[in-house]
């Protein structure tokens, strides 16, 4: 096997290692999951049910209620998404920092790339199957209908969204290894940042200009858009959220490793990764 | 060694042997901490953690540095395994610069911390396959390779699938010389590996340590404040003092240069201070710039 063949193998045994990990410490924490799932499914619910009262002022029809349901339905659902790579891709360095594990992992020969990306890969899997459960769980609570719902163009624009999820994940990642604790407060800071001007249940146009600028450089403002209109419209997948998706994903990623591998240089400069010796 | 992960074992059949496996030329790290009685507001002022330390250790030997809470040890250690940067000098690894080549010499060595560092909630065998992943060692290596390893450090193997959290303190020193082992490091980086632990669990590491040093052909660095640990392990022992190191003899050198029968009065030669004396605050504002 020749040199970079034997290197892209054990890079990718390392990204495999890392998704593993993260399921073994899924199951252990297996309680907390169920905890929070039922606490975004009822979270979620006081949400949707905003179009209920909507309608109690007699001036949406049935079918408009369903529809509104349903747009609050995918912004609550893609938020949480949001949020659980966010979550996970903040907590990168918190939470191996808590643990005592971080010198172990940054003095391994993984490169950064792999593991980053293989931090937020988990995360993507995870979120889908807490987003599908959340989704489908409110919409049969609720009995909301989406006839003509296209699934499959929702679940690919999310994929490709995932990317530029990712890549901005990486950019925050990098700020508890800066400063352990008010890193890890700005990285919440940038997350609801991102989310509020991405229209989560409002159109973009309903915000300030100055926010309507920031929403054209977040990912989210496109994921919301195209995924909305996949599953109330039943449209396919439109290239004007494609093309910016891409175009955020092929940037995010590199800037993102860029500004941690900056951040990585300063903390091993000023000896900021954890002391567990 | 049959749990070699493939580019660990392709790179130390490359290594130099002839080459010292550790060069350390003139190391300089420096921190910037705040002097605790100056007051609230004082400024950083820089604090030499490693000063101008220059020394080697040949392929196969075990030094011991020894050397005070503070005084630089674990920034030696943190140097050589690429978590810090150094302010100056450079550090070899069979020839590799440990800066330039992080890559390379993080294939090459491994560390145990006085902390077992893990992930508390998954069990020993579910840590050590996840340290495993990192260097190239797929499920199938690790299925043969974890229980081995486990084994021979003395591990029960029912207790293999507990959670971290509820193993002694021995135990997972034990489980962190496995997870260091388990890779095939050429040199072993072992920082304080018996502080804490009851005198049984002491004997069974320092053993252990013997065992990997007959049986293995691994070069070991290992930094303690137990002086009869380094007398008992290693073929030369340095001091480190205050970031500087003062000597690295084999110890009846140490002994017949300052007139002395023990390693305690040595140092107080050296130093002009008691062993015991130094104060705890130097360590803990020291430990400071690692928060």
């Amino acid at each position: 096997m020749s040199e970079f063949a034997l290197e892209t193998r054990n890079q990718l045994i390392g990204l495999f290692g890392i998704v593993e990990r993260n399921v073994y410490l899924t199951k252990r924490y297996f309680l907390w999951d169920i905890a929070f799932m039922f606490w975004t499914i009822a979270n979620t619910l006081t949400i949707v049910f905003i179009a209920r009262a909507a309608a109690l002022t007699g001036h949406l029809s049935a079918s408009q209620e369903n529809t509104l349901a349903l747009s609050l339905l995918v912004g609550a659902t893609i938020w949480a998404f949001l949020g659980i790579i966010f979550e996970f891709m903040t907590e990168t360095v918190a939470w191996e920092r808590w643990e005592g594990t971080i010198e172990y992992t940054f003095m391994a020969p993984l490169s950064r790339l792999v593991h980053l990306f293989g931090q937020g890969a988990f995360a993507v899997l995870y979120g889908l199957i807490r987003a599908t459960i959340l989704f489908f769980a409110v919409a049969l609570f609720l009995g909301l209908h989406a006839p003509n719902a296209n699934y499959g163009a929702a679940l690919m624009l999310l994929a490709l969204a995932s990317l530029s999820f990712i890549g901005v994940g990486i950019m925050t990642s990098v700020l508890p290894l800066i400063s352990p604790e008010k890193g890890a407060q700005l990285g919440f800071v940038a997350q609801g940042l991102m989310l509020v001007v991405s229209g989560v249940y409002y159109p973009v146009s309903v915000m300030p200009e100055w926010m309507q600028w920031i929403a054209k450089i977040s990912p989210a403002t496109y994921a919301l858009r195209g995924c909305r209109a996949s599953i109330v419209d039943g449209a396919g997948i439109a290239w004007a959220n494609v093309w910016p998706l891409l175009i955020i994903a092929v940037l995010a990623t590199p800037i993102g490793l860029a500004i941690f591998k900056v951040g990585e240089r300063y903390a091993k400069r000023n000896g900021k990764l954890k002391r567990s010796g | 060694m049959s749990t070699l992960a493939p580019s660990t074992a392709e790179l130390t059949s490359r290594l130099d042997r002839d080459a010292p496996a550790v060069e350390v030329r003139d190391l300089r790290k420096t921190f910037k901490r705040k002097d605790r009685h100056a007051g609230r507001f004082a400024r950083k002022r820089p604090w030499p953690a490693l000063d101008d330390v220059t020394f080697t250790i040949a392929s196969g030997e075990c030094v011991a540095i020894l050397g005070q809470n503070g005084s630089g040890k674990s920034t030696l250690v943190r140097l050589l395994s690429t978590l810090l940067i150094d302010d100056g000098g450079e550090a070899r690894i069979f020839g590799h610069d440990v800066q330039k080549d992080a890559s390379t010499i993080r294939r090459l060595v491994n560390r145990v911390s006085v902390e077992a560092s893990f992930f508390k909630k998954m069990s020993a065998a579910e840590n050590l396959s996840y340290a495993a992943r990192f260097y190239g060692m797929g499920p199938h290596q690790t299925r043969t390779a974890v229980p081995e390893i486990l084994a021979r450090v003395g591990f029960p193997p029912e207790r293999r699938g507990e959670s971290m959290e509820n193993l002694s303190r021995g135990m997972q020193q034990k489980v962190a010389l496995a997870r260091a082992l388990l890779t095939s490091p050429v040199l072993l980086l072992l920082d304080e590996p018996t502080t804490g632990l009851d005198p049984r669990s002491k004997l069974e590491v320092q053993e252990f340590i013997r065992q990997v040093r007959s049986e293995h052909d691994a070069t070991i660095l290992l930094c303690t404040h137990d002086m009869a640990e380094a007398e008992t392990l290693a073929d030369r022992i340095g001091l480190l003092d205050r970031g500087r190191l003062l000597f690295l003899e084999p110890v009846e050198d140490v002994k017949r240069r300052f007139g002395v029968e023990t390693l305690e009065e040595a140092f107080f030669a050296a130093t002009g201070r008691e062993f015991e004396n130094e104060a705890q605050d130097d360590d803990d504002e020291y430990r400071e710039v690692f928060g």
